[in-house]
């Protein structure tokens, strides 16, 4: 596949330098890059003045007794590389399905683009979706698909073809546009899909969990290429998904939904290093998450708090402690091996703590004498240890 | 696992003479196969087909008018005197109804076949199915009686528009050529109303088997992408549901086609090809122009499948 060649430029930011991709984008400027507003990219390094794509006030859908979202309230900046992130039925699709227009809010206020986007149907909205399981239409082939969006648009047919295989050059698919989608493996289809809402321009692009479908490498490697789009067309990407791995590679924000509500807006870093609940401390980057009455056991203080797996030192209970550690015993339950690290579950006080190794030569060593059942010592240093609100 | 060493071994899961066939049959696929498709395939080949061809030979003899009775001698006058104006006309009155009532039953169908199958919860879509079936249960020619009654002079549709006041819409309509007659029971849009009604369930079932097939994201997706719902209808929901639409209407068009009963309870006098095909066998034994006859619906439900095809009805099969 040559979707390698993505790999943008690092001097990106420059706004006048382009992709070094000539085989992908063509040599001459392309149909993005032309008609684009040519601040675009500009406005992307300058976020305070950036303008709202899209905002949710106090927004709820119930379905009968169900609340799939429950008044919820955020705003997403034009340019932005957006992720909503939970677990399934927490809300996020839903809220995806908000602001392509196929669900209407039971109540609260919702703005795409500055407008009041309530009652507007998805045919009327400056913003196209990437479906899951890409929805491409059977009955036509590559290029009508891509095309579509224009064919409905009443654009003549020598020119949409030409706009669609520009986009079908631009995801890697140059000369597929006569196949049909059943002719496609997985991935191919996916970049179909982007290249039939991306041919239409849109200001906003939702990405209903689009690599969810796809084995891991494919996964790694599209989700590189996404985020150079994303900065080459400086256009607002909404990204589902319950993968917290690829929320935290890609995104400028992440939401994370937990039963229709919002639990943290962050930055990537800023979400995995400072989870303010229990639920984003466990469901970003499973973290240890010690309840209060064990914490006033172990630490003499009753308030929850998380340790990351990383952040865990495992060792033989007459093993020095360093300063500033905190130190408490268990009995080994299970030692997985990963391949860049093993993940040991240890019993502490009848509580399932996991404690991740980074591996080499003197942790396998280790490990390898090792047996469940066996006491272990666990310390992490107090800076380490991120205090929950609830 | 020392929990399941404990544990007894299970009995194997049949033995002896059984479990020999068991495997023979799952190692001889072809023996398996043969024994499964033996029995219908006698039954398809020698009583459907066999019969059929038998049937259609006949059409090939002539019928000694005088003596009313089949001779050996071979002929191709019964094709040609189907295309004498009086023949002709039947096939043509045949056709030209078989046609109304596909287009309507489609027309009705589709919209209820689209609501079952994307709107309605799985309670509603049972009560839609039973109403759809129901009436098949009934008899036939029951039916067919009742409509006599329902579209008669003083039946109870020539009350109910009089009591709406739109009577005389109907009579006017009732005046068209073609369509019209003295009364609804006797004129075609009587009889194109009960060959609809009658034959509806068999154009709504494959179209909803067809629009459940039909992911809901693809009318999103097109409805995403910019299309109005007219366009969506246009370009996605209808190609994907025609191979649907396309087995309706080889049901609703073939059974109109050799229906001899509703034309001669209901409409103007007449006959269809049925009707043809009944009396010339039955009461004047000339089996050879009925084979002659029966010739027309296989020839034109074959032509119109080669139009759908043509037509790419069936490339998102």
């Amino acid at each position: 596949m040559p979707s390698g060649h993505w790999i943008t430029s690092p001097s990106w930011a420059g706004g006048k330098h382009r992709l070094q991709a000539p085989e992908l984008l063509g040599s001459s400027p392309t149909q993005w890059e032309r008609g684009r507003d040519p601040t675009a990219r500009q406005r992307l390094h300058n976020k305070e003045h950036m303008s709202v794509a899209i905002e949710f006030h106090q927004v709820s859908r119930h379905y009968g007794p169900v609340k799939a979202l429950d008044l919820v309230s955020f705003s997403v900046k034009e340019g932005e590389f957006f992720s909503m992130l939970g677990p399934s039925g927490s809300g996020k699709t839903t809220s995806l399905r908000l602001m392509a227009g196929f669900e209407q809010p039971t109540s609260g206020r919702l703005n795409l683009l500055g407008q009041e986007a309530s009652g507007t149907p998805p045919y009327a909205r400056d913003v196209n979706t990437v479906f899951q399981d890409y929805a491409l239409f059977p009955h036509m082939n590559v290029l009508d698909n891509v095309a579509y969006g224009l064919m409905v648009r009443k654009m003549g047919k020598a020119e949409r073809h030409a706009l669609a295989h520009e986009a079908l050059a631009m995801v890697a698919l140059p000369d597929h546009g006569q196949r049909t989608p059943a002719q496609l493996s997985g991935g191919q289809r996916q970049r179909v899909a982007l290249a039939r809402a991306l041919v239409n321009r849109p200001r906003i692009l939702l990405l209903d969990e689009p690599l969810g479908a796809l084995d891991l490498k494919l996964r790694e490697q599209m989700q590189v290429e996404l985020k150079v789009l994303h900065r080459k067309l400086g256009i607002t990407f909404i990204y589902v998904t319950h993968d917290q791995g690829e929320a935290l590679s890609m995104s400028d924000r992440i939401a994370v939904f937990n039963k229709g509500r919002i639990e943290q807006i962050a930055t990537p870093r800023d979400l995995y290093h400072h989870p303010r609940t229990r639920f984003v401390a466990d469901f970003v980057g499973s973290s240890n998450v010690f309840e209060a009455d064990l914490a006033l056991r172990l630490c003499g203080k009753a308030q929850a708090f998380s340790v990351r797996q990383e952040n865990i030192n495992i060792s033989a209970t007459d093993a020095h402690v360093s300063d500033g550690n905190l130190r408490v015993e268990g009995e080994v339950l299970a030692i997985q091996f990963l391949g860049a690290a093993q993940r040991i579950e240890v019993s502490v006080e009848g509580h399932v703590v996991t404690a991740l190794q980074p591996e080499s030569e003197a942790a396998s060593a280790w490990a390898a004498g090792m047996q469940p059942g066996q006491c272990v010592a666990l310390q992490w240093s107090t800076r380490d240890m991120v205090m929950l609100d609830a | 696992m020392p929990d399941t060493a404990a544990l007894p071994p299970l009995p194997s899961a049949s033995t002896g003479l059984r479990q020999q066939l068991a495997t023979l049959l799952y190692q001889r696929r072809t023996l398996t196969l043969l024994l499964i498709l033996t029995p219908p395939l006698l039954w398809f080949g020698v009583v459907y087909v066999g019969s059929l061809l038998t049937m259609l030979s006949q059409s090939v003899f002539a019928f000694d008018e005088m003596a009313m009775s089949v001779t050996n001698e071979l002929t191709t006058d019964n094709f040609t005197s189907l295309l004498t104006p009086a023949n002709y006309d039947i096939v043509l009155r045949t056709l030209g109804m078989a046609v109304a009532v596909t287009l309507g039953c489609v027309l009705i169908g589709f919209p209820m076949a689209y609501y079952m199958a994307h709107h309605a919860g799985p309670r509603e879509k049972g009560i839609f199915f039973v109403s759809v079936m129901l009436p098949m249960w009934a008899s036939y020619i029951v039916k067919a009686y009742a409509w006599t009654m329902l579209l008669a002079q003083g039946g109870v549709i020539y009350w109910a528009l009089d009591g709406l006041g739109v009577l005389p819409a109907l009579e006017a309509v009732l005046k068209w050529p073609v369509v019209g007659g003295d009364t609804l029971a006797t004129s075609n849009l009587g009889r194109f109303l009960v060959f609809t009604y009658i034959w509806l369930p068999f154009m709504i079932l494959p179209i909803q088997a067809a629009i459940e097939r039909v992911p809901a994201n693809l009318l999103l997706a097109s409805a995403d992408l910019g299309a109005h719902p007219f366009k969506t209808f246009t370009t996605v929901l209808w190609p994907l549901a025609f191979p649907g639409v396309v087995a309706g209407s080889i049901f609703t068009f073939s059974l109109t086609l050799g229906d001899y009963i509703i034309p001669q309870l209901i409409g103007p006098s007449g006959f269809f090809i049925g009707n043809m095909v009944y009396t010339l066998q039955g009461t004047i034994g000339n089996i050879p122009l009925a084979a002659a006859f029966t010739c027309v619906p296989i020839v034109l439900i074959t032509l119109y499948l080669a139009m759908a095809r043509r037509l790419g009805a069936f490339n998102a099969l």
